[in-house]
């Protein structure tokens, strides 16, 4: 039963999630441009700047977005103006959407009350984020159409294409994890924590050493047809056929500028960020430590919070001393004054040095001050924070995955992506699941 | 049209194509090439990283980067000793100039060795193509090519550079001397 407590926990939960999936957009966005001309052997922006801190050029999103903002909200001539304006948010909205049915980390028990680390724990989990995710192509077509541009029509065209044609691999290539995980302990359920909850079992390779049972171990050609879908559901090279500028200017946002541009730019992220969350979710075991489920983790809790704190700690202090380094050896300290440096550089180096001690603080804690036993409840916490510290080290490589393949891969031409995807994915995911009943019957 | 048609219309006989290797398995499977491609990209990710000052990327404008002693940048006439202008407006580099970016107007000059000088002389920056005829082309040493290359104004006339600005512009005192035919 639900009161009005756990409805305000869901609410916030679902203000939190939405909040942090948003705010990863300006930090993916520097990710991309930074990882972009590193890997070009370029610099990439490191101009910009706020009273002489740069952070690493991450201000150079929020010039971006103060430049989205004030540009002229424009509206084509002829375009059909409400559809015109919703448009965007059609398509921002199935993004946003979904992050709220995924799962951080075991839900844990505070006295009475079960809290999930979930924004809301839909019974159909897996069916209701692909319902949703598949929504955000009407937000595509209507936007494509309502312009009134050749190109944009065109675009918006190739992505209801492409994006019905990908959604049958992907759902295909899901069908083997859910034949080999959808049923666990006895119960059969579509939950992604019910999922992920039967990934945290060990398999054995020759009686050698132990993998554990993850779905990309279990089902490797399901989660390469997986990610390969999810590039195209996202409309990420090589399969971003909707904009292809080389071939349609840009593809269904030919015609829209400023922040209703922007609004298809974060929506790009977001779901980015949340094809890499069900990845995780499916294929990498979630919130899963590997070869530590959630109750040896609970068991063994003082432990795992002196291991976590270490790890921090370590974190902390290499921060620290690379912040050192940048201060004291700036490379590119161009576009800010002396003036300015000489009062900026003393609060950088105390802020590297802050970083440094509290990391040393966090290794002094991890020797001595953590206690040898945990009451239950502590115990619930720390695994928690365990699951969320691999989760969101999973989340960003896949994240940083995304970025790489797009610098690293061409495009596809269009007839290529349709030939890859009936002639190609379509029969794999089929062989993929036959071979997974098979197998399952043998064992 | 059909693909057939359309193939028979190349020219026949000459120039025989370059056949097209036949891909291997491997790289008709390409997966195994885009792994391969990820490990390139992210060599160069790394090595960047840690070796940012060895990137070729040049800071301008604070950094910038040399040109050869003959770059062709933006026009300087030359002066006599006594402060007045090389040019005896012979009308050479306006005839040779391709873009046609060069206007004089003559005038009689007053010292009497001298026939004539220019009265106006004026080049359309946005018009000039940096060819260099107009150098080659000067019987005289006047007209010579400084190593200026950035130069940007806000209005379209502020590009129509006169005599001042072509014999005493306050960025001539140290812009590095361009083309000219004969280095001294």
């Amino acid at each position: 039963m639900m009161d009005g407590i756990d409805y305000l926990l869901m609410a916030i939960k679902v203000v939190v999630v939405v909040m942090a999936f948003v705010s990863l957009v300006p930090v993916l966005v520097w990710l991309e441009r930074r990882a972009s001309a590193l890997m070009q052997d370029r610099l990439g922006p490191n101009r910009t700047h706020v009273f002489g801190f740069k952070a690493f050029g991450i201000i150079q999103a929020v010039a971006d977005v103060a430049k989205l903002l004030l540009k002229e909200d424009f509206v084509p001539a002829k375009a059909d103006r409400l559809l015109y304006a919703i448009g965007p948010f059609m398509v921002l909205v199935p993004a946003v959407v979904v992050p709220i049915a995924i799962p951080f980390a075991d839900s844990i028990r505070l006295g009475a009350r079960e809290f999930s680390f979930q924004a809301a724990n839909v019974d159909g989990g897996l069916l209701f984020v692909f319902a949703i995710a598949s929504l955000g192509v009407y937000g595509l077509i209507l936007s494509g159409w309502s312009s009134n541009n050749k190109f944009s029509m065109l675009g918006a065209m190739r992505s209801s294409a492409q994006m019905v044609s990908y959604e049958i691999s992907m759902g295909l290539a899901v069908v083997g994890v859910l034949m080999l995980f959808g049923t666990y302990q006895g119960v059969s359920s579509f939950e992604l924590n019910h999922l992920i909850r039967a990934q945290g079992e060990t398999i054995s390779i020759f009686g050698l050493f132990t993998l554990p049972k993850w779905g990309v171990f279990v089902q490797p050609l399901g989660f390469l047809l997986f990610l390969a879908a999810s590039y195209a559901e996202t409309n990420r090279l090589p399969f971003d056929m909707p904009e292809d500028e080389s071939a349609l200017v840009a593809g269904y946002h030919t015609e829209y500028g400023g922040m209703k541009f922007a609004v298809f730019f974060m929506s790009e992220y977001v779901a980015m960020v949340t094809a890499s969350c069900l990845v995780v979710a499916l294929f990498f075991g979630g919130w899963q430590v590997p070869w530590a489920p959630t109750d040896v983790l609970r068991a063994n809790a003082p432990l795992v919070a002196r291991i976590l704190l270490a790890g921090a700690g370590v974190a902390a202090v290499g921060t620290g001393l690379l912040f050192w380094h940048l201060v004291t050896n700036e490379i590119y300290a161009y576009g800010i004054s002396p003036a300015i440096r000489r009062m900026t550089d003393p609060i950088k180096k105390i802020g590297s040095i802050g970083i440094g001690l509290a990391g040393l603080a966090m290794l002094a804690a991890a020797a001595f001050a953590v206690p040898t036993s945990m009451s239950a409840q502590a115990g619930q916490i720390v695994a928690a924070i365990a699951q969320l510290g691999a989760f969101v080290m999973k989340l960003g490589f896949f994240l940083f995955l995304y970025i790489w393949v797009r610098w690293t891969l061409p495009r596809f031409r269009y007839d290529q992506v349709m030939r890859l995807g009936w002639k190609v994915m379509l029969p794999l995911a089929l062989v993929n699941i036959l071979v997974t009943g098979f197998v399952g019957l043998a064992f | 049209m059909d693909h057939q048609t359309a193939h028979k219309l190349e020219p026949e006989g000459d120039a025989p194509r370059r056949p097209v290797r036949e891909l291997t398995a491997g790289e008709a499977v390409y997966l195994v090439e885009a792994f391969k491609g990820l490990g390139v990209t992210f060599r160069h990710f790394i090595k960047n990283l840690f070796n940012r000052r060895e990137l070729p990327t040049v800071s301008y404008p604070e950094e910038k980067r040399d040109y050869g002693e003959r770059f062709r940048g933006r026009h300087v006439l030359n002066l006599r000793e006594d402060g007045t202008t090389k040019c005896v407006a012979c009308m050479m580099c306006a005839t040779i100039c391709p873009a046609r970016c060069i206007e004089i107007v003559a005038e009689e000059s007053p010292t009497p060795a001298i026939e004539k000088r220019p009265k106006s002389f004026v080049i359309d920056g946005l018009r000039c193509v940096m060819c260099g005829f107009c150098v080659d082309a000067c019987p005289c040493d006047a007209i010579y090519m400084t190593g200026e290359y950035d130069f940007a104004e806000y209005a379209r006339e502020d590009f129509l550079w006169d005599l001042t600005h072509l014999t005493r512009r306050p960025s001539l005192a140290d812009a590095p001397r361009g083309y000219r035919p004969r280095i001294e």
